[in-house]
């Protein structure tokens, strides 16, 4: 039997706010245990809380960039549950009323564009954390991260593959960190994917059991989980077993999928509007105002790098893959007028020496204004690509302006033909061998003088030149 | 102590014909003296009272007194008190010193009040006669064997015994109102959102308010002036230009429409409560009201409305007493479950654990539509009545509860018979209207009786009108208990 599978992600992203969705606490990562933790934080008999509009301008900005229907009523609901790291023993969230529904995310999967659309997303408070190491049998609770205010963004369930799945969950990651509503901190826990997993035989209609895979916190588990979790799945059903709902959770040592809690485990988490906060109202004027800040998105810069710079989609959608790439990218490109040149440093070269450095590009020794001042000076026929290495090995080192580096270390291109012609007269001379094969038809000497020539030059003689040259003197 | 009222001793404080500290100790002596056998008190801490009325002394000394400065109070011990021990009358919270003010608190230290303790209570405010309070029952001041009615009952048999010149209290369902009608003093609770409930531990959060308890509505319009106003730590709390209640109180009442809702002077109500009502209705007329019967058709609907929302709200609001973080936590335990469990099981008493357990009932899946969304709906027509009602007349009268105090232990094994004495308070909080109750007479055992004002939204300064009107002209606020050992 052929078999299809059936994924949509539930996203948990941290919100970049500086304090607590509820209580004016910091939200900054790392603190010592409960050193982050107000009387609202812990719940103390009589406190309230408090909505921090941060955290709903986030939100609105995130509805706006996926297009989606912002609600301009959208109620917090309290869900109710007991666990220790939960201090109130109740989650503020949305059910019913969220502030965002609906909206589209476009990816590119081998080359294909597909559309997967979100069902929701909806602002809510993370809870605290158990500490079950070093305390002896006993559980300790970090409450400092109980109230961060939190974006649960949900898919429909519209991909087909981990492939697919993956593309999903980076390029809305791309999208948080673009539009400033999420650091993407995956390490750190901004950005936890859940992710539902079903399969169907081909040509069904009905969606299959599904089960949920817990708090996957990269791209690879992301990737490895769902397809340990399809083979599982499509295994048992042709071994003549049943899936039976359940909540899983992803083993990055074995690379499988175990149970955590099946359906008859599930909470009824009584959920109801929290009475202690009114209605979120969005009027009209804050999110224009809103809409007016934000930047340009990953989509329309894609398009513009195509059309303005003559990228292919998938070098726009590489160039797209953060803000600061993004722009990186557009500074070289004006700089030197060459797009696509551009995009094959910004991509090949850079990003290479970036990634063999573990650097970001936000980090990047060469500036981008640098950079474009380099394929400049390869365009006007100054440097060869192999002397421009060179000189992109300067910046990188810091060496100063490109001009000044091909200065200090003589990496000019020989472009006076009286000097190169005394050198390649020079190789001729001493390589009579070569000569008379190049002569007697055996094309591959003529490689041998041209290496021969660029040798002597060090480097230097521009490549195209040296060709004409030596046609000429032997032909 | 002759006269008692607030204004009478912050004269005597101003004219320093007394300090603060004199005052206070006046006081604590009495409640050294009667608490034993009232029980009004959980907490008092005669060094934290005296050395708030020696701050209290200082402002004036300074001139820096305000109109209340020096004159002490008593809180419901349902506030968060900054050093003091805050029980909420329950065994959960039985070692819980509370790091920090509620609003409340610090609205009246502010004002240079100093506390004189802090007051029992139905556990956690579920109750009507005080008897739920791990701290054990409180008496009625006029009758030792009588329920002082509740949750308020420390508050109120507390001003009733002169044990206090006024106290806080809370009102989710009438527990201000209806002890204070029961123990003969004077009550408000204001319309929903005018007071903070900023640590004020939450019973059931969309119907509680807290209000001033004293003897007379003069009193509690300048209670009043103490503690509304907006706070932006409770996103329920009304930003509005501030009001002296004081304002309106010795406007006449001519002209004035007073509404008799048909529905509370119906079936159930004791024949004295009616004609003490009726004889008070006379003495309006006679001060210029007239009176209009009016109809709120759905308020028969309210207590099966409020047994739904209040403890829906309460089994949630009640969920972070689980033993981890503070208060008591079961000695032993196996599981981190069996740890709830058993803490709860043994932190909590009968009633909050059966409102509790009707509150995760109605919202549990399949049942939420039924009973929550539907008594949402109710709620909303009971709110319509009144709105309705309020285009007829300019304030709505009526007994405060349907008979007078109880003797203790009569209703305890009847929870259905205790919800029922709050038949008349608990529309106005379901509406969010201000409430109040007076005195305005006593039963053939002497035992006091309620009258009950229920007002539109914001006029609790037309409330206080009335009431002090009709207390220029009857003394029934003026008297206490006698024999008082």
């Amino acid at each position: 039997m052929k078999w299809e599978t059936v994924i949509g992600l539930e996203v948990h992203t941290q919100l970049a706010t500086r304090s607590k969705i509820f209580s004016g606490s910091s939200t900054a990562f790392g603190a010592a245990p409960n050193t982050q933790a107000s009387a609202v934080d812990i719940a103390l008999p009589g406190v309230l809380p408090v909505l921090n509009k941060g955290a709903v301008e986030c939100a609105i900005k995130f509805g706006l960039a996926i297009g989606a229907t912002l609600n301009r009523v959208n109620v917090f609901d309290r869900k109710n549950y007991f666990y220790p790291d939960l201090p109130k023993g109740y989650q503020i969230s949305q059910l019913a009323k969220p502030i965002v529904e609906g909206g589209a995310l476009t990816i590119l999967v081998d080359g294909e564009e597909i559309t997967v659309n979100l069902t929701r997303a909806h602002m809510e408070e993370d809870a605290g954390k158990s500490l079950h190491e070093d305390f002896h049998g006993m559980t300790g609770i970090d409450l400092n991260r109980a109230g961060t205010p939190l974006l649960e963004i949900v898919s429909e369930p519209e991909m087909r593959s981990s492939a697919e799945a993956v593309a999903y969950a980076r390029a809305l990651h791309t999208l948080v960190t673009w539009i400033g509503i999420c650091d993407g901190n995956m390490q750190e826990g901004s950005f936890r994917v859940d992710a539902n997993v079903s399969v169907r035989p081909v040509g069904q209609a009905e969606f299959g059991t599904r089960r949920e895979i817990k708090n996957l916190n990269s791209f690879k588990f992301l990737q490895q989980a769902i397809d340990y979790e399809v083979r599982w799945q499509i295994e048992t059903l042709e071994d003549g077993g049943r899936i039976e709902q359940a909540t899983v959770l992803f083993d990055p040592d074995t690379g499988e999928t175990r149970m955590m809690r099946s359906k008859e485990d599930a909470h009824d988490y009584r959920y109801f509007p929290d009475p202690d906060l009114l209605p979120v109202k969005l009027d009209e004027e804050w999110v224009e105002a809103v809409r007016a800040a934000l930047p340009e998105l990953p989509a329309a810069m894609q398009a513009r790098f195509q059309r303005d710079y003559g990228v292919s989609p998938y070098d726009a959608g590489v160039l797209t893959g953060s803000r600061a790439l993004a722009d990186y990218f557009e500074t070289v490109a004006k700089t030197c007028g060459q797009g696509k040149l551009a995009a094959n440093w910004v991509m090949g070269e850079l990003s290479a020496t970036l990634n063999k450095a573990e650097l970001d590009i936000a980090q990047s020794p060469v500036p981008a204004a640098r950079l474009g001042a380099l394929i400049t000076r390869i365009q006007d026929g100054t440097l060869s690509g192999k002397l421009a290495k060179q000189v992109f090995e300067g910046l990188w080192e810091g060496a100063g302006e490109v001009d000044a580096i091909i200065e200090a270390r003589g990496l000019k291109q020989l472009s006076d033909s009286g000097e190169l012609e005394t050198i390649i007269d020079e190789v001729l001379a001493a390589n009579p061998k070569s000569v008379e094969e190049f002569r007697s038809g055996k094309e591959k000497a003529f490689n041998a003088l041209v290496g021969q020539v660029m040798k002597a030059s060090r480097g230097k003689a521009n490549p195209a030149q040296v060709n004409e040259l030596l046609k000429r003197k032997l032909g | 102590m002759s006269d008692t009222s607030l204004s009478a001793l912050a004269a005597q404080l101003a004219a320093k014909q007394i300090s603060s500290r004199e005052l206070a100790q006046q006081y604590l002596d009495r409640i050294a003296a009667l608490n034993p056998s009232i029980n009004a008190f959980i907490t008092v801490d005669a060094h934290k009272t005296l050395a708030e009325a020696a701050d209290a002394d200082a402002l004036i000394a300074a001139g820096k007194a305000g109109p209340l400065t020096g004159v002490p109070i008593a809180h419901k011990d349902i506030f968060c008190t900054h050093g003091w021990l805050t029980t909420c009358g329950s065994k959960m919270l039985h070692n819980f010193v509370a790091p920090y003010d509620a609003h409340v608190i610090q609205r009246f230290k502010a004002a240079g009040m100093p506390s004189l303790g802090k007051t029992n209570m139905d556990e956690f405010a579920m109750g009507s006669s005080n008897e739920t309070s791990y701290f054990g029952a409180v008496r009625n001041p006029w009758n030792t064997g009588y329920v002082p009615g509740g949750s308020s009952g420390g508050a109120a048999a507390c001003v009733a015994a002169r044990m206090a010149p006024a106290a806080t209290g809370t009102d989710t369902g009438g527990s201000i109102r209806q002890p204070a009608a029961l123990c003969g003093i004077t009550g408000l609770k204001p319309t929903y959102g005018l007071v903070s409930r900023f640590g004020m531990i939450a019973f059931a959060s969309s119907l509680d308010q807290a209000g001033p308890m004293a003897p007379s509505a003069k009193d509690c319009a300048l209670l009043l002036n103490v503690m509304t106003g907006f706070d932006p730590n409770d996103s329920t709390s009304l930003e509005r230009q501030k009001e002296d209640y004081t304002r309106d109180l010795d406007k006449p009442l001519t002209g004035l429409r007073v509404g008799l809702p048909r529905e509370f002077f119906a079936e159930g109500l004791n024949n004295e409560v009616a004609a003490a009502v009726e004889a008070a209705v006379a003495e309006l007329k006679r001060l210029g009201a007239t009176t209009v019967e009016i109809s709120l058709a759905n308020s028969g609907l309210a207590i099966p409305v409020y047994y739904v929302l209040a403890p829906a709200e309460a089994s949630s609001n009640l969920s972070r007493f689980d033993g981890v973080r503070y208060g008591y936590r079961a000695p032993e335990y196996a599981t981190l479950d069996d740890m709830y469990c058993k803490t709860r099981a043994q932190g909590f008493g009968a009633e909050v654990r059966r409102r509790i357990m009707i509150g995760a009932y109605v919202l549990s899946h399949g049942y939420y539509d039924a009973y929550y969304l539907q008594a949402q709906k109710i709620r909303r027509l009971i709110a319509d009545d009144f709105s309705e009602a309020f285009e007829a007349c300019d304030i709505i009268l009526g007994p405060t509860a349907p008979g007078t105090a109880f003797r203790l232990g009569e209703k305890s094994d009847d929870p259905v018979e205790m919800y029922l004495n709050d038949l008349y308070t608990i529309p106005a909080n379901l509406a969010g209207l201000p409430g109040m109750s007076l005195p305005c007479g006593f039963d053939s055992s002497g035992l006091p009786i309620g009258l009950q004002l229920v007002g539109n939204y914001f006029s609790e300064a037309k409330m206080l009108n009335v009431a002090h009107q009709f207390q220029r002209a009857t003394d029934w606020h003026a008297r206490a208990p006698e024999g008082l050992r």
